[in-house]
């Protein structure tokens, strides 16, 4: 363990999932795996997307979600559980700057994306052939999009009074965007209009992006999704690093 | 030297609640101080302000010297807080809490160190236990234990004696009179108004977020409190005392300023011929001072 405020914080937050780590890796892993094991079954044989077996392309898709959906959920979990037990005190006393403090809890956020995501890899490549074309991609969406959804975590947990608050942000922001994202299928396939829609949902990018790291090909050019994602990434730090500074909710 | 803790003029505001309103307050170093008032007087409040958990509305507050908004750091580093609420992480144990508390404060190896608070504070056999399996008063300790992980000069306690028992309560403070002679500075927040009276050298009162009265706890005592006869008798008391005294259930209390009061007092209850059945001396205590401050009486307006 090293010492001072930032490391300490990310290696707690770290400590907590893993200490979890049935509910915080095992879990989303075998949802994953499940989804797989369905929409292969039915749609194998059926569907090729960008000339590439279904199966095959739905795997990053999944890992990527899996990616994005339990960074959001790391820190903001954390996040509401300290604030209503109170412990959060124990963060808020020690000289801990906002920007480490933010750091601490998106970074740790990207550990937990990063972990699911590697352990749902492992759980599906055995079920397709699956290339790695151009791996730095891979990375820097995983990177990026954990950061950001880790960061909204921080937003949504910090803002949340309860945890019923969360779950609605969950539920009516973070779940539709992921799952109308193109996981589950390319948005060239959709009809205009939703693919217009499409278009305006950053979580697309992510996801395009990162499958682009596998194949090669992808709906949109990896550069758009990259300034699409890297803004997104731009505007959620600011904004997120702008309430921790004004203490909002955690500083009375 | 800068003075251990410095308020000046805090105000804070939560919606129509002024919780705290002009507050001026020194802490001279190596003090051991008192903050009492009744509840919702502005005590934890007042803390919350100090530890930069709540943002005052106006004034400064420093610790040491070091503000505690615009030099949060130093100023933090040289505070330890028990909060008033019995929090804990129920994700680690007792160890792993305070090895993480010591990180925060950018502590290196502090490993003797914890183990010699666990040791005083009688928790060495729990060090391995999860938060959550600790019984109440056991968590109470942990959360002291957490405040004094980065050996922080100034120490502010806000109840921590709330539903402990008694050996905490003399281990704990034990370990804390210990640290206040080893040259830190303790503040104090507690409604068992004796514990105050034994502990602090000085004392602020709190109501509706002002101080009320602030001196030392001896010259509270002499102001606000006086040595008592306090007797039963079965004849009829002189007329000279019973203007002076009060009755209350056959007890009458006599109040004197020095002992050299007691025998005349007692001649001219023999010369008037009764005798006694009961006689007790009844010692200045805070509670009294306590409550003539909170109603209203002001320093000095003692008759
Ligand atoms: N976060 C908050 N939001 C709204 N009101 C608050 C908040 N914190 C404190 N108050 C109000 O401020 C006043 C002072 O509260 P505070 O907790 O400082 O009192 P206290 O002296 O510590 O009381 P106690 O002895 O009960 O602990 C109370 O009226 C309380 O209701
Ligand atoms: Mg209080």
């Amino acid at each position: 363990m090293r010492y001072g405020g930032f490391s300490t914080l990310l290696y707690k937050e770290v400590l907590r999932f893993w200490k979890v780590g049935s509910q915080t890796v095992g879990a989303p892993v075998l949802t994953a795996l499940l989804y797989l094991l369905i929409f292969s079954h039915v749609l194998e044989g059926h569907v090729k997307v960008h000339g590439v077996i279904y199966t095959a392309f739905l795997i990053p898709g999944l890992v990527m979600m899996s990616v994005l959906q339990n960074a959001f959920a790391n820190s903001s979990s954390s996040l509401i559980q300290s604030k209503v037990t109170g412990n959060i005190v124990f963060v808020l006393l020690p000289p801990i700057s906002y920007l480490e403090f933010f750091a601490a809890y998106v970074l740790a956020s990207v550990v937990r994306g990063l972990v699911v995501g590697t352990g749902v890899l492992f759980a599906t490549f055995w079920f397709a052939p699956l290339t790695f074309a151009e791996p730095w991609w891979i990375l820097v969406f995983a990177l990026m999009g954990g950061a950001i959804l880790g960061s909204l975590g921080v937003i949504a947990g910090i803002w949340a009074d309860k945890f019923d608050q969360l779950a609605a942000f969950q539920n009516f922001l973070i779940m539709p965007l992921t799952f109308l994202s193109g996981v589950f299928y390319s948005i060239n396939s959709l009809p205009p209009f939703w693919q217009q829609v499409s278009h305006w949902n950053p979580v697309f990018y992510m996801i395009d992006g990162f499958r682009h790291g596998f194949f090669g090909v992808s709906d949109a050019s990896p550069w758009l999704s990259l300034a699409v994602v890297g803004t997104c990434l731009a505007v959620l730090t600011t904004l997120t690093l702008n309430l921790l500074k004004r203490g909002y909710k955690l500083r009375a | 030297m800068s003075a251990a803790i410095r308020i000046q003029q805090v105000s804070k505001r939560f919606g129509n609640v002024q919780a705290l309103d002009g507050i001026d307050l020194e802490v001279q170093r190596g003090e051991f101080f008192g903050l009492l008032g009744p509840n919702g007087a502005g005590k934890t409040t007042l803390i919350s302000a100090l530890a930069g958990l709540v943002r005052a509305d106006a004034g400064n507050l420093s610790v040491m010297g070091h503000d505690v908004q615009s030099d949060y750091r130093a100023a933090r580093r040289l505070l330890g807080v028990v909060p008033q609420e019995l929090v804990f992480d129920p994700f680690f144990t007792v160890r792993e809490s305070l090895k993480i508390q010591s990180g925060y404060f950018g502590m290196g190896d502090n490993d003797r160190w914890i183990d010699e608070i666990l040791e005083n504070l009688g928790l060495t056999s729990k060090a391995n236990a999860n938060m959550r399996m600790l019984s109440g008063g056991m968590k109470r300790r942990v959360l002291v234990a957490q405040a004094l992980v980065h050996r922080p000069p100034v120490i502010v306690l806000d109840e921590p004696t709330a539903g402990v028992d008694v050996e905490l309560r003399q281990t704990l403070w034990h370990f804390i009179r210990r640290l206040n002679e080893a040259g830190h500075t303790i503040v104090l927040t507690t409604h068992y108004l004796e514990e105050a009276e034994n502990l602090c050298t000085r004392i602020a009162m709190l109501k509706a977020g002002r101080v009320v009265a602030l001196d030392t706890t001896a010259n509270l005592l002499r102001r606000f409190s006086v040595h008592s006869l306090r007797l039963r008798t079965d004849g009829v008391m002189p007329e000279e005392l019973t203007r002076q005294g009060a009755e209350n259930g056959g007890w009458w209390s006599l109040p004197f300023d020095g002992f050299d009061e007691v025998e005349p007092l007692l001649a001219k209850i023999r010369a008037a011929g009764c005798s006694l059945k009961d006689l007790e001396i009844g010692k200045p205590d805070l509670e009294e001072v306590f409550v003539r401050v909170m109603q209203g009486q002001s320093q000095g307006q003692l008759n």
